[in-house]
C-alpha cells in the first residue's frame, strides 16, 4: 500500500492543487471551505506560486479569470454564497474558454444559511455556471482521497476542454480526516497553451474575449462550445456502482450522501434485501446512459440526497418512466444517519412505488411527520 | 468489520486530538478510518466530539447514530450519547465530571476518575488518553503499542514534552480498566 | 459563595437600556457587547426606538438583530449599506443603520459603502474595527496591520503582497454626501464615553436629514488575537490607535453646534 497520510478534506484538496501544479489561487475566507484558503496561504509563498486574498469572491473570479489568460494553471474555492456571486465570472471564463478550477465546499442554504454539511449546491454548479450557454464540468467526491483524485485531475481536464470544473464538495468532506495517497508532484507546464496572453515579442497579438457583438459570431461560438461539450460527454462520465450484479432496487446518491446511502445498502444486504447502490461522480456530465440502461432492470429506484431532489430531477430524466423512483433527503445543513436510509430502503421493497407516485410525495409526508413536534 | 466510537467533552479537553491518535494508530495498522469533528457554531458553545469510524472495507457514512463506543469527558456529553450506545458496546466515563454513573446495563462500562489520575501523573489535560486507555481494554480494536507508536510518529513537533506522560496515561487508563470494568450481565 | 439579599435596597447607578436584549454570544473581552449597548442607549435617549430599523451584517454581530428590541433585518455579506438605502428610500422617515464588521464594510462591502456614501444616503454606519475576520475564525482584513500574524496571512501581513491596513474614516471624509466621519475607540471607559457621544451625532445627522454618517469604533477581538481580555484591549491602544488615529475626519457645521 502506498504511504497514506491522515489528513482534512480542505487541507488535502488544496494539496492536491499544489501537486497538480496550479501556480495561482485567489479566494475570500468562507466557512466550510477557510482551511483551504489558509492551507494556500502558507504553502504557495513557500513554494513562489501566487496567493492571493481577494476583497471579495467577485473579485476572486475575475483575479482567476485574468491569471487564467496568460495560460497559468489557476484555482480558487468558497462556499454557496460565495459560488453564487462568482456566477458572473464563471460564464466569462466559459465564454472566453479558458480553464479554471473552482472548488465548492457547500454549506447549508438557500440565504446566508448555516455552515454544516449540505448538496444544495447541485444545481446552482451543475445546470448553470452562469447565464448564457454555459457547460462546466462537475465532480463530486465522497471522500477525502476521492476529492484528492479529482482535483488533480481537473487541471487537466479544464486544459483538455477549455472550460471550468468544478469540484463539488460539502461540509463534512471539507472537515472531515481520512487516510489518504497524495499524488506525484508535478513539475510546472514549462511552456503556455498557444491561445495564452502573455504579451510576448516576435509574434502575432493574441486577444481573449467573451464578447462577439455579432450574432452570428456567438453562434459560432456556442456551436464549438456544445460540441466540445459533446466531447466531455463521451469521455468523461465518471460514477461507481456497488452490489449492482442482482440488485432488484437502486439507490442513488451523489458524494456524502452517496456515502451514507452505502452504509444503509449494506444493512439492507444483511437482511437480504437485494439493494445496490449507483453514485455518480461526475455531475457534469451526467451519467444519464448508464441510469438509463440500469432502469429497465431494476424494480425501482430511490435517490438520496442533502437537498430536495436536485439530482432527482436528472434521474428522472435519465429513467424515462421505466422504473418509478422514490426520493428521501434532508435539508438545510442536515447530514442523514444511516439508519434513516435503511428505513426507506425496506418501505422501497414493502411497498414499492408505482409509475404515477410522485417521488416526492411520501417523503414530504414523512417529512412534515417528523419535524412536527410531538403535541 | 466497522467499529464507530464517539468521543466527547468541552473544548478543550482534547477531544479532537484524542479521535486523531485513535485514527492515526488504525491507518498505520493499515485499516480503512474516518475522523469527523463536530464543527463551527456548535464549538463556540463550548462543546465539542468527534466520530471515530474504523473499518476493513471502504467506509460509508462518516457519522452513525448508534455508536459501538463512546468516551463520555462530561456530564452532558454522557446525558447526550449514552442513549445511543449500540446494546453491547462500551461507555466509559470520565468520573471526575459526570454527575451520575452509567445507567444503561446492556454495554460494558466502565466510570475512571480521569482527571483526578491525569493530575496524578502531573497534568490534567492527560484525562484524553487516560480515557482512551481505558476504552481499549474495553474494546481491543487497537494494539496499545498501534497506538504509542501512533502518538510517537504524530505527536506534533511542539507538544514532544508531553510523549512519555501520553503513554503513561494510556498505561494508566488501562490498568483502571482492567480493575474496575463493570461487564454487562 | 452564598449570595445574601441586601439590607438596605442599593442605588441604582446603572441601568441598561431597556431595547438592548442582552446577555449576547460573544466572547469574552469582545467588544461588541460594548457597542451594540451604546447604539440601544442612544436610540432609547433620542425617543427612537419605535422607529428604527437596523441591518445586521455577516460576520460575528450576524444575530445583531436579536439583541435590539427595534425592527431588524440581515443583509448579504457586505451589502448592508445598499439594503439600508433600499429601506430608507422607501421609508424615508424611518431612522435606518447598519452595524458592520471590517471584512463585511471594508473588503467585500467597499463597493456599497462608498457608493451609499457618495450618494449621501441619510443612513447611519455602526462600524466595527476590529482587524480580523472574527466570524470565520482569523482571516487577514483589509483593516489588519502591518506584520500582524492571522490565519490567512501565517508569515505576518506583508504590505508588499497583502497590501496596507484601509482607513475608512478618512476615506468617507472624502465624499461630499458624508456629514460626519468619525474614528473612536472601545478599549476604556473614557473612549467609550466619547464613542457614545459620537454615536449619537451620528443618529443626530441622519434625523437632522444633513447627509450620510459613519462611526468607526476600534474594538476587540482577542479570541482571534490570541490574547487575553486586558491584553486585546491595550494592543487597541499601543497598535490599533497608531495605524488608525482617533479623530472626527469630517463633521458636519450644523452638528458642532449641538450639545450632547
Ligand atoms: C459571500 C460570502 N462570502 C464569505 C462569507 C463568510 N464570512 C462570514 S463573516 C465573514 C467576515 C467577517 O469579518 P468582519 O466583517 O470583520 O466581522 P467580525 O466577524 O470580525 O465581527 C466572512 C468572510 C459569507 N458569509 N458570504
Amino acid at each position: 500500500m502506498p504511504k497514506r497520510e491522515l489528513m482534512k478534506g480542505n487541507e488535502a484538496m488544496a494539496e492536491a492543487a499544489i501537486r497538480a501544479g496550479v501556480e495561482a489561487y485567489f479566494g475570500y475566507p468562507i466557512t466550510p471551505q477557510s482551511e483551504l484558503l489558509e492551507y494556500m496561504s502558507r504553502r504557495m509563498p513557500q513554494l513562489g506560486r501566487v496567493f492571493l486574498q481577494a476583497e471579495s469572491e467577485i473579485a476572486a473570479i475575475n483575479m482567476a479569470y485574468g491569471a487564467a489568460c496568460t495560460g497559468a494553471r489557476v484555482m480558487s474555492s468558497s462556499s454557496g454564497p460565495g459560488v453564487s456571486l462568482m456566477s458572473e465570472g464563471l460564464s466569462y471564463i466559459i465564454g472566453t474558454e479558458v480553464p479554471f478550477v473552482l472548488v465548492d465546499v457547500m454549506r447549508g442554504g438557500p440565504g446566508l444559511g448555516n455552515i454544516a454539511p449540505s448538496q444544495g449546491d447541485y444545481r446552482q454548479v451543475s445546470h448553470a455556471g452562469g447565464h448564457g450557454d454555459t457547460f462546466p464540468i462537475v465532480l463530486a467526491p465522497a471522500s477525502v482521497q476521492e476529492a484528492v483524485d479529482l482535483i488533480y485531475q481537473a487541471f487537466d481536464l479544464a486544459e483538455k476542454y477549455r472550460t471550468v470544473v468544478i469540484v463539488l464538495a460539502d461540509g463534512s468532506i471539507g472537515q472531515m480526516m481520512e487516510p489518504v495517497a497524495l499524488p506525484e508532484y508535478r513539475p510546472l507546464p514549462e511552456k503556455r497553451p498557444d491561445w495564452a496572453v502573455t504579451g510576448e515579442p516576435g509574434r502575432p497579438r493574441r486577444r481573449l474575449t467573451s464578447l462577439y457583438l455579432h450574432p452570428e459570431d456567438e453562434e459560432v461560438v456556442n456551436l464549438r462550445l456544445l460540441k466540445r461539450w459533446r466531447q466531455v460527454e463521451a469521455n468523461e462520465v465518471r460514477y461507481r456502482t456497488y452490489y449492482l450484479d442482482d440488485a432488484e432496487y437502486i439507490v442513488v446518491g451523489f458524494g456524502m450522501a452517496g456515502r451514507v446511502a452505502l452504509s444503509a445498502v449494506r444493512m439492507a444486504r444483511e437482511e437480504g434485501l437485494k439493494v445496490g447502490l449507483f453514485r455518480p461522480v461526475s455531475l457534469r456530465p451526467f451519467p444519464t446512459k448508464e441510469l438509463r440502461r440500469l432502469a429497465p432492470k431494476a424494480k425501482a429506484m430511490m435517490v438520496v440526497e442533502m437537498n430536495s431532489g436536485q439530482m432527482l430531477d436528472d434521474v428522472l430524466a435519465a429513467v424515462q418512466g421505466q422504473t418509478p423512483v422514490r426520493f428521501y433527503g434532508r435539508m438545510g445543513g442536515m447530514v442523514p444517519f444511516p439508519d434513516e436510509v435503511l428505513e426507506q430502503i425496506r418501505l422501497l421493497v414493502k411497498e414499492p412505488p408505482t409509475l404515477d407516485e410522485d417521488p416526492r410525495e411520501r417523503w414530504i409526508a414523512h417529512m412534515e411527520q417528523m419535524l412536527t413536534p410531538a403535541s | 468489520m466497522q467499529t464507530e466510537i464517539i468521543i466527547a467533552g468541552f473544548g478543550g479537553q482534547g477531544i479532537l486530538f484524542a479521535g486523531q491518535v485513535l485514527a492515526y494508530a488504525a491507518m498505520d495498522a493499515g485499516m480503512e478510518v474516518t475522523w469527523f469533528p463536530s464543527y463551527g457554531p456548535e464549538m463556540r458553545g463550548g462543546t465539542a466530539n468527534c466520530t471515530v469510524i474504523l473499518s476493513d472495507q471502504e467506509i460509508g457514512s462518516p457519522l452513525v447514530k448508534h455508536p459501538q463506543a463512546l468516551i463520555a469527558m462530561n456530564a452532558p456529553s454522557l446525558d447526550k450519547f449514552e442513549p445511543l450506545v449500540r446494546p453491547g458496546g462500551v461507555v466509559v466515563v470520565n468520573a471526575s465530571l459526570a454527575h451520575r454513573g452509567i445507567e444503561r446495563t446492556d454495554v460494558k462500562g466502565i466510570e475512571i476518575p480521569a482527571n483526578h489520575i491525569a493530575e496524578e501523573l502531573g497534568d490534567r489535560r492527560l484525562a484524553n488518553m487516560v480515557a482512551v486507555g481505558a476504552m481499549l481494554t474495553l474494546l481491543p480494536v487497537l494494539e496499545m503499542d498501534q497506538v504509542k507508536q501512533a502518538l510517537r510518529d504524530h505527536l506534533p513537533e511542539r507538544r514532544r514534552n508531553l510523549l512519555e506522560p501520553n503513554m503513561r496515561a494510556l498505561d494508566a487508563g488501562a490498568a483502571y480498566a482492567r480493575e474496575h470494568a463493570v461487564l454487562s450481565s | 459563595m452564598a449570595v445574601t439579599a441586601p439590607s438596605r435596597p442599593l442605588k441604582v447607578v446603572y441601568r441598561p437600556p431597556e431595547t438592548y436584549l442582552g446577555p449576547t454570544h460573544y466572547c469574552p473581552g469582545c467588544t461588541h457587547g460594548i457597542a451594540h449597548r451604546l447604539v440601544a442607549e442612544v436610540i432609547e435617549e433620542m425617543g427612537l426606538a419605535e422607529r428604527t430599523i437596523g441591518i445586521a451584517p455577516v460576520g460575528c454581530a450576524v444575530l445583531a438583530y436579536e439583541y435590539f428590541d427595534f425592527d431588524g433585518v440581515e443583509a448579504a455579506h457586505g451589502r448592508a449599506p445598499a439594503m439600508a438605502t433600499g429601506i430608507k428610500r422607501v421609508l424615508p422617515d424611518r431612522v435606518v443603520f447598519t452595524y458592520q464588521g471590517d471584512g463585511d464594510m471594508a473588503s467585500i462591502g467597499m463597493g456599497e459603502i462608498i457608493h451609499a456614501a457618495g450618494r449621501g444616503e441619510r443612513i447611519t454606519v455602526i462600524f466595527i474595527n476590529n482587524a480580523i475576520y472574527g466570524m470565520t475564525g482569523g482571516q487577514m482584513a483589509p483593516t489588519t496591520l502591518p506584520g500582524q500574524v492571522t490565519t490567512s496571512s501565517p508569515y505576518g501581513r506583508d504590505p508588499r503582497s497583502q497590501g496596507y491596513p484601509i482607513r475608512m474614516a478618512e476615506l468617507l471624509a472624502t465624499l461630499d454626501g458624508v456629514a460626519y466621519s468619525v474614528r473612536h475607540s472601545l478599549h476604556d471607559p473614557t473612549h467609550i464615553r466619547k464613542a457614545k457621544k459620537a454615536i449619537r451625532l451620528a443618529f443626530e445627522a441622519q434625523v437632522r436629514d444633513l447627509g450620510f454618517a459613519m462611526v468607526e469604533l476600534l474594538s476587540t477581538c482577542p479570541t482571534n488575537w490570541k490574547m487575553t481580555p486586558i491584553e486585546a484591549m491595550n494592543w487597541v491602544r499601543d497598535h490599533m490607535t497608531t495605524v488608525f488615529p482617533l479623530g472626527e475626519y469630517k463633521v458636519h457645521p450644523e452638528l458642532r453646534k449641538l450639545r450632547v
